[in-house]
């Protein structure tokens, strides 16, 4: 396993101190990077050409999860994939120049800000396709039983996925399997344009989307995903049950997405950037918007880490500009990397 | 010589492949009681439960579990049971497995077979009876065979498990119990892109897939009796395509036919005959000849089928439209 891996072996106890600043430091280093990837857009006009989709307000739930798992597990993600590796460790500077489309990306520029891998780390990909990786993460939570080193995997992925034939498919084997795998989906209320409340039956008659879980009898638990402790402890139970065979979980973690759904999409030429949110632009809905970002989960455990004394404010300053100068570096390394030279793109189609 | 079918041969290459690589797995509907062609028939009893596994009637979490394993350490050779049903895994084949190794910049690899059948004749009317191969050969980063006997599955099967990359093997459930004699000593491996040469002929080159190719040889016959020397080439895996050995033939010949089942309208048929153009377009003497089904929906009832489907008498006729 890479140097680093964050791993506490899935240890349900409440973490450390320095569990908890590292907790908090990656939950910056994500926002960090993902505010480069926005002002990008501004910055270097024309720099990134496709999509982009942000987890800013989603922090807390993807490092929670994250700090829940042990050397050898694996985890999958939707196209909304670029704070799990961060937090697994991956090289800002690849990821960066991967969402660039530079040759020294992390998957040599072809697979972009939607798709990106790092096996090594137990990172098998995001996908583009919603709900496409939810059977995947059955599959190699099967593999994972078949090894049988008590290894598990996590797939993430969006409320809106929870109503595509591949999300019950899955939940249904992995059930009835008893496959150890943990499905974490991130409920921030949006699929894109469209309000929860308007494509779920569930959220519609306002029930938690947890009660999903209850048809393919497995365990259903709904987390508030703007804590990372309280997400961290519900993953953390979750992989135990999982590798005890006791089979999968469903958790439903409760999030706000702080930016757009994605950027503005346009032919060539016309400049992008990151439109208002859709409760805003679509719904009118200022106040709903203005709370999410009053509780804004980063300064928030921030906050709460200093008032706790668990971290200095002044230390956490230092960490802040430590991760600055890491994006600072990532976003330069990434503009004057090459792009790839054009027969590039002719190789690995197959293995 | 072992006298066997096409369905027993299944059953046999993929108990020797599970003997051989613990790696290798099997699941799909009903394949731990053999399935309804009887090709999966004994694995669960040679080799457990655990290693060849009922799955329930998810045709998509069947491909996509296959990818998740295979890029997690296992060799999936997953069942889907009428190629008809492909329909419902696509987005797993064409968006997941095929691309998985490209968009990771070669970071993954997906070992995985599909393994399905295909074919009409047995009157299972028009959701049961398809040929929809050319869906699967425009997709990158997918191979995809079709074996026209028990010897080519013999030699194609333990090759497609070995391959690292996604591969589909389109079975033909019309030649699961044609009777065949296989030598004792077995047969080896072939390499997956290699075409076979079932009968040289200098006056015609006739390209043909799966049950066609029986077809063609027995249109080689009849056309021997009227003095014409028809070659016939069995291409075995569509991608990748063995476009040497038919345009090598070709060269000698001038004259080509390709023969499939599926419906002739953007069929495989027409991408053959694009490449072949493209390569020997001066030492053809006549346009190329596709032969497949009408383009109508597989019909149930005896005679319609009968009439749909293309044989040896359209051959026939495809053969003299090329010499004529
Ligand atoms: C199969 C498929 N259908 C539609 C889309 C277009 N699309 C991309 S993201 C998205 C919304 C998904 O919402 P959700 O699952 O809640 O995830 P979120 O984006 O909110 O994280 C849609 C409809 C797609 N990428 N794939
Ligand atoms: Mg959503």
């Amino acid at each position: 396993m890479a140097t680093g891996y964050p791993t506490d072996d899935g240890a349900l106890e409440a973490p450390a101190p320095e569990r908890l600043v590292w907790m908090y430091t990656q939950m910056y280093r994500i926002r960090e990077f993902e505010e480069r990837v926005k002002s990008t857009f501004t910055a270097h006009p024309g720099v990134i050409r496709g999509h982009t989709h942000l987890a800013d307000g989603a922090e807390g739930s993807i490092v929670g999860s994250i700090a829940a798992l042990a050397p050898g597990d694996q985890i999958l993600t939707s196209y909304r994939c670029h704070g799990y590796p961060i937090a697994l460790g991956t090289d800002t500077k690849a990821m960066m120049a991967e969402i660039y489309g530079r040759s020294t990306g992390l998957c040599g520029g072809l697979g972009g800000s939607m798709h990106l891998f790092d096996p090594a780390r137990g990172f098998l990909g995001g996908s583009g396709i919603v709900a496409q990786h939810l059977p995947h993460a059955a599959g190699a939570a099967w593999a994972a039983q078949i090894r049988g080193a008590g290894q598990a995997v996590v797939c993430f992925f969006g409320d809106g996925a929870s109503k595509q034939g591949a999300f019950h498919e899955s939940l249904n084997i992995a059930s009835l399997w008893k496959l150890p795998v943990v499905y974490v989906m991130e409920n921030n209320h949006y699929q894109a344009s469209t309000r929860s409340d308007q494509e779920d039956a569930n959220a519609a008659a306002g029930e938690p989307l947890a009660v999903k879980a209850t048809a393919y009898s497995m365990v259903g638990i709904t987390v508030d995903g703007t804590d990372p402790v309280a997400v961290h402890a519900t993953v953390a139970a979750a992989l135990a049950r999982a590798r005890a065979g006791e089979g999968p979980t469903l958790v439903e973690s409760l999030v706000y997405r702080l930016s757009a759904h994605g950027n503005l999409i346009a032919p060539p030429g016309v400049p992008l950037h990151y439109p208002e949110h859709e409760a805003v632009a679509i719904f009118g809905n200022q106040a709903e918007y203005e709370a999410a970002l009053r509780g804004d989960p980063v300064p928030r455990f921030r906050h709460r880490l200093v008032t706790d004394g668990v971290l200095d404010a002044l230390d956490a300053d230092a960490l802040e500009a430590t991760v600055r100068e890491e994006i600072d570096e990532a976003e330069r390394f990434a503009l004057e990397s090459p792009l790839p030279a054009p027969d590039s793109g002719l190789a690995y189609v197959y293995a | 010589m072992v006298r066997t079918t096409y369905a027993a041969t299944v059953a046999a290459t993929l108990a020797a492949a599970m003997r051989a690589d613990e790696r290798v797995v099997v699941f799909g509907e009903d394949v731990a009681l053999g399935g309804p062609y009887l090709t999966t028939k004994g694995l669960a009893e040679a080799f457990g439960t655990a290693r060849v596994v009922n799955t329930p009637i998810s045709e998509a979490a069947i491909c996509g579990a296959a990818i998740g394993a295979a890029q997690s350490g296992l060799r999936p050779v997953v069942e889907i049971m009428f190629v008809d049903f492909i329909g419902l895994a696509l987005d797993q084949l064409v968006n997941g497995a095929a691309k998985a190794h490209f968009m990771s910049g070669g970071q993954l690899r997906v070992p995985m077979v599909l393994r399905t059948q295909g074919g009409a004749g047995q009157r299972g009317g028009a959701q049961h009876s398809q040929s929809l191969e050319s869906w699967l050969v425009h997709v990158p980063g997918l191979k995809v065979v079709m074996p026209s006997s028990a010897r080519e599955v013999a030699a194609l099967l333990p090759s497609a498990i070995a391959d690292d990359s996604p591969v589909v093997v389109v079975e033909s459930k019309t030649l699961y119990f044609r009777h065949e004699d296989l030598p004792d000593e077995g047969v080896a491996p072939e390499p997956l892109g290699t075409a076979r040469v079932l009968r040289q002929g200098r006056d015609v080159t006739i390209v043909a897939t799966s049950r066609m190719v029986h077809e063609a040889l027995e249109a080689a016959r009849q056309l021997a009796m009227r003095g014409i020397d028809a070659e016939v080439i069995d291409p075995r895996t569509l991608v990748p395509l063995d476009l040497a050995t038919i345009a090598a033939s070709v060269v000698r010949t001038g004259r080509l036919v390709v023969a499939h089942e599926a419906v002739c309208h953007g069929g495989v048929g027409a991408e053959i005959a694009a490449q072949v153009q493209a390569a020997c377009f001066y030492d053809l003497d006549a346009p190329v000849v596709r032969v497949g089904a009408p383009f109508t929906p597989v019909p149930l009832s005896p005679m319609l089928e009968d009439a749909y489907l293309p044989g040896t008498a359209e051959i026939l006729d495809a053969v003299d439209a090329a010499l004529d």
